[in-house]
């Protein structure tokens, strides 16, 4: 089942895909383009944990200039910069290089704490698609990447969908594809990640405890281009979803 | 006691005599400069540890570093806020525990060692903006098995609260519940297992004494 949060007429709902429409939880039948989409995540009484990897495919790290990391390179995220689907995110006035980052995100189903990774799928409830904006204007070397980088309002999309981890037989083996205004511009594979969704939920609950609704953003494979005002982004994943957003410049 | 925060953001660099001591590396590899920019970190819900409670040491370690501060909890959202009229968006303070496990590399995001589950401990008692003095007026005393390690002073931060405000709000919103931890000391003690913290402001009695002791995770 692949599962939503939207707003329509005003108010909140859940909804799943059916047929290529939205079906509200009320039994009404809408079109896509009908509702305002929400990052598609049930409420939680708690502030979720975002984690978020840094060069996990081996293709963006030699991109980035960079050694392959021998462990997760990790960063956190707060809730506050998440959006939903065909959403607008926010370009700086006076930036030069801001880039989507197509990753599959991963939505923990179960409270995890030293889990083994052959339990690890066990503890996942689905996936989804997450564009993890940065803005490389800000970039600083402490605690990086810094969150001027990587936690501004509007700069992590997140959805359509969440898609129940029952129906990906395989996250492991999901191509990736990022458009720019219909152009392909970034092509990958869940099956280069460095650090694999098994091994991150270990290695994470080895020293946190993942708790239901928390999210792990698994990197972005080679292929980030700057973005401009007015630029349509489709990150799209296989089996999991498209999740287009346009960029805006900010309001000063 | 139940919390009903935002997500908490902590700060680094923010004594005077930290930036002091870092200050030579700091144009060295892999910083290469000085922050410009407020470096924020957060401490996770699993960190949450409440007043009272106990911190469980993993196996492999010996200590913790205890970062006693003082946390100030928004009550509107905060973006683009100038520093002057910043603290009409916060409601309370509240004394906070940022523990961290020893670690002298700022360069990548300290997850491993700041967002243990039990790494935040937690005042009881909020104190609402209007009934506290300047930030800077106070001092805050941790004390290890009674007896004083370490003595903040809050006129010897960087950035106010307020401009802590202003440069965060800059790039993101701060939402109501959201916290901001408004800084470390310089040179934090360390406590092992079979310690007990405890973390006051003498010159308010009204925010309590935040107490937690240390004990080694079980296995």
């Amino acid at each position: 089942m692949k599962q939503a949060r939207v707003i329509f007429e005003g108010v909140t709902y859940e909804g799943r895909e059916c047929d290529g429409q939205l079906l509200l939880a009320d039994g009404r039948l809408l079109a896509l383009d009908a509702v305002t989409w929400l990052p598609p995540l049930a409420p939680v009484a708690r502030p979720r944990t975002i984690l978020a990897l840094g060069l996990n495919y081996a293709d963006h790290a030699k991109e980035l200039e960079f050694k392959a990391p021998v462990e997760p390179l990790v960063f956190i995220k707060g809730e506050g910069s998440l959006i939903g689907h065909r959403a607008h995110t926010e370009r700086p006035a006076g930036v030069a290089y801001m880039h989507y980052e197509c990753e599959l995100a991963v939505v923990i189903g179960r409270t995890a704490k030293r889990v083994k990774r052959d339990d690890a799928y066990d503890f996942i409830q689905g996936y989804s698609v997450a564009n993890d904006y940065a803005i490389r204007d800000y970039l600083e070397n402490w605690y990086r990447p810094n969150m001027r980088v990587k936690n501004r309002d509007t700069c992590t999309p997140l959805g359509p969908w969440l898609v129940d981890a029952a129906d990906i037989a395989n996250p492991m083996n999901l191509a990736l594809h990022t458009t720019v205004n219909g152009k392909v511009t970034q092509s990958g594979h869940t099956r280069d990640m460095i650090f694999d969704v098994p091994f991150l939920i270990e290695y994470f609950s080895s020293f946190m405890t993942l708790n239901p609704g928390d999210l792990i953003l698994t990197g972005t494979p080679d292929g980030i281009v700057d973005c401009q005002p007015g630029d349509v982004i489709v990150t799209k994943i296989e089996g999991v979803g498209a999740l287009e957003n346009t960029i805006k410049a900010e309001a000063t | 006691m139940q919390h009903n925060f935002g997500t908490v953001y902590g700060v680094l660099l923010n004594a005077q005599a930290e930036w002091d001591a870092y200050a030579p590396q700091m144009t060295q590899p892999p910083y290469k400069a000085a922050p410009q920019a407020p470096v924020l970190y957060i401490k996770t819900a699993n960190t949450w540890n409440a007043n009272g409670g106990t911190i469980a040491l993993p196996a492999a370690q010996q200590q913790v570093e205890v970062g006693a501060t003082l946390a100030l909890v928004m009550g509107r959202a905060a973006r683009h806020v100038a520093a002057k009229d910043a603290l009409q968006h916060a409601a309370h303070y509240v004394l906070m525990n940022d523990l961290s496990l020893p670690h002298t590399s700022y360069f990548r995001p300290p997850v491993k060692y700041k967002n243990l589950d039990g790494f935040l401990g937690l005042g009881s008692t909020l104190v609402a903006v209007a009934q506290m003095p300047e930030p800077a007026s106070l001092q805050l005393e941790v004390r290890i098995n009674g007896e004083l390690r370490q003595t903040i002073d809050f006129s010897e931060m960087r950035h106010s609260a307020e401009q802590l405000i202003a440069d965060v709000s800059e790039f993101m919103t701060l939402h109501p519940g959201d916290v901001l931890l408004l800084g470390l000391g310089a040179d934090r003690p360390l406590a092992s297992v079979g310690d007990r913290i405890d973390i006051t402001a003498p010159a308010l009695p009204t925010l309590g004494t935040l107490s937690h002791s240390v004990v080694r995770e079980l296995a």
